[in-house]
């Protein structure tokens, strides 16, 4: 709520994958591991999500690996979209809505005071689940998040890049100036992607950003995300068990044993093994469609 | 997903028992039907009617008298004779106040709106705010006279220049604010939740977020609501008797501090004299004048409401 007070006396700004963006972003002075991978890995521990009294998600400890693909699976209704909101502060933007826990982007604490969300969500992008660009053209779509946030390069250059790498520009490249809504909902949820990628994030989180799609759009997302993984970390909601098999290097299982209790993360580890031989039985029932 | 509970319970065999449980016959559901289609019309029709007949009436009276004398009408000022009465400082006395009502009312009302529905929180007090912004849209006309009359003309005369355009302007602007307001919030809260969160997800402020997103896609509702609420302040007459809109007068007005009359209450003059000619062919071409002011006013509205939705 107080963001814009606290964004003067933000955090440090670590790792950053260039210097294009907003002095303001870097006050705090130097990165603190200039010159490594830029790509950052997530930590969360003991993280527990709430909707005013009610408690979502329970304790929750995880780690992400940079440059690769983590997928979170389970039954509806058992928190992982509320998890994953969490990851990037977006969970605080519901009324009452709030965590507890700790949840890390390489050494910062992106739950500390001085941490600016405004700050946070731009390194940790987000995409829905309905594809949701906005009533711009194409281009706007895609250079709007990099301009409120500073971006100083060729924009065009930039919006090319993205579009680009979310595989959309071949099909877009010449109607730039026409509005994001008259593309297909596959199309747009690839838009989103690029307006996600356009910000130059570390981290990407998507919330199963290939339900509302048609088999081939979703190809196409998947085809994306095996290029994103090279460049970025990346968390992902699922339902499509055969999805996070594909695409997925390790898989957290969500799963809430009785009813009224909160989500828990019931499995986590390489997918391989979640898919072959999972240590817990409600994971195994799951991931072969036993229930669910 | 679950498989079990998918699987209904299927007779088997039983098909045409099924079949006959339902009436073949829908003659009587399409009467029904077609009962309440001419009942609705009717109601449409009645409304429709009663306006049509006091348009036709008001411009056959009106029209008349404006084109015996065109020029005289539109440039002379009220006089004790009909034929020389004219409509100039009225005319002029309620562009002034749709203009300087807008002025006020449009940015403060959106203002409002915006803060009520995108950065108030929801407690005790926003709520109250929230329940007297409605109450207020209910209120009559002429309380909000009184109390521009104790606000606008007398505590703050020596700004308002007392009995002057602003002061009726300020007025008005207060009349229709809650107006503004529940139409914009309406157009904002319409707006769906994940267009902020699009915004929010790539690092944006709520600010930024408003300013490229929402408002542009809220302004056309926030426009239709503002017409409708302009429409109101430019034909009332009671808050403008009160906070002291002359019934006569001799002068155009000159700025925001001075003195006025407008279209309604130069009707509402006209009308009450005991001569025949001011009593029909002047009232009516002074409603005549109003009405096209309106019209004008709606359809410059309408227009601008189209190419913001063109450009959203």
């Amino acid at each position: 709520m107080d963001s814009e007070k606290t964004r003067i006396r933000e955090g440090r700004r670590v790792g950053a994958p260039d210097n294009r963006y907003d002095v303001r972003q870097k006050a705090g002075g130097p990165s603190s591991n200039a010159g490594g991978s830029p790509v950052l890995g997530m930590k969360i521990e003991n993280l527990s999500a709430f909707y005013g009294s009610f408690k979502a998600v329970t304790d929750v400890s995880m780690d992400i690996q940079a440059n690769k693909v983590t997928a979170l699976i389970g039954p509806s209704g058992c928190g992982k979209s509320t998890y994953i909101r969490c990851l990037n502060r977006m969970h605080e933007v519901i009324p009452s809505a709030r965590a507890e826990g700790c949840v890390m982007l390489g050494d910062q604490d992106i739950y500390a005071k001085n941490t600016d969300p405004v700050n946070i969500r731009r390194r940790i992008g987000m995409v829905f689940q309905k594809p949701n660009p906005f009533s711009k053209s194409i281009y706007e779509n895609v250079a709007w998040g990099a301009r409120i946030n500073g971006y100083r390069g060729d924009m065009d250059e930039l919006v090319e890049r993205s579009l680009r790498q979310a595989a959309l520009w071949d099909e877009v490249k010449d109607r730039l100036k026409q509005s994001g809504y008259g593309l297909s909902g596959g199309q747009q949820q690839r838009l989103c992607i690029a307006r996600t990628l356009a910000v130059e994030p570390e981290v990407i989180l998507m919330d199963e950003p290939a339900s509302a799609l048609d088999p081939v759009s979703t190809q196409k997302i998947e085809d994306t995300m095996a290029d994103l993984k090279q460049r970025y970390t990346v968390v992902i909601v699922t339902h499509n068990m055969q999805q996070a098999a594909r695409i997925s290097d390790f898989t957290g299982f969500f799963y809430i044993e009785n009813m009224g209790d909160p989500g828990r993360l019931w499995e986590f580890d390489e997918t391989e093994k979640m898919f072959s031989n999972p240590d817990r039985r409600e994971t195994e029932d799951y991931v072969t469609g036993r229930f669910g | 997903m679950n498989q079990s509970s998918t699987r209904a319970p299927r007779q088997s065999g039983s098909e045409p028992e099924g079949t006959g449980k339902f009436k073949e016959s829908v003659g009587t559901r399409h009467g029904y039907d077609r009962f309440f289609a001419v009942l609705v019309f009717l109601a449409t029709m009645l409304g429709l009617v009663v306006l049509a007949v006091l348009l036709v009436d008001v411009v056959v009276d009106g029209i008349p008298r404006i084109l015996q004398d065109p020029v005289g009408f539109f440039t002379n000022f009220p006089s004790s004779t009909p034929e020389n009465a004219g409509i100039y400082p009225a005319l002029l006395g309620s562009l002034w106040l749709l203009g300087l009502t807008a002025l006020f009312s449009v940015p403060l009302g959106i203002g409002a709106a915006v803060y009520l529905e995108e950065y108030a929180t929801d407690n005790w007090l926003t709520r109250l705010v929230e329940v007297n912004i409605s109450n207020l849209a209910g209120v009559p006309s002429i309380i909000y006279g009184l109390l521009g009359l104790g606000i606008f003309v007398n505590l703050l005369g020596p700004i308002t220049g007392g009995k002057s355009l602003l002061s009726g302007a300020l007025t008005l602007a207060l009349l229709i604010l809650p107006v503004i307001i529940i139409a914009t919030r309406e157009a904002l809260r319409s707006i769906p939740k994940a267009v902020r969160e699009g915004g929010y997800a790539l690092g944006a402020t709520r600010w930024e977020v408003i300013r490229a997103h929402l408002l542009p896609m809220a302004l056309p509702g926030a426009i239709t609501g503002t017409i409708l609420a302009l429409s109101r302040a430019i034909g009332e007459t009671a808050p403008l008797i009160v906070v002291g809109a002359a019934t006569y007068i001799s002068f155009a007005p000159s700025g925001p501090l001075s003195g006025y009359t407008a279209l309604p209450i130069q009707v509402y003059s006209w009308v009450s004299q005991a001569q025949a000619d001011f009593k029909i062919g002047l009232t009516a071409a002074g409603i005549v004048v109003l009405m096209a002011v309106l019209l004008l006013a709606n359809s410059a509205a309408i227009w601008l409401r189209n190419r913001t939705q063109r450009q959203s």
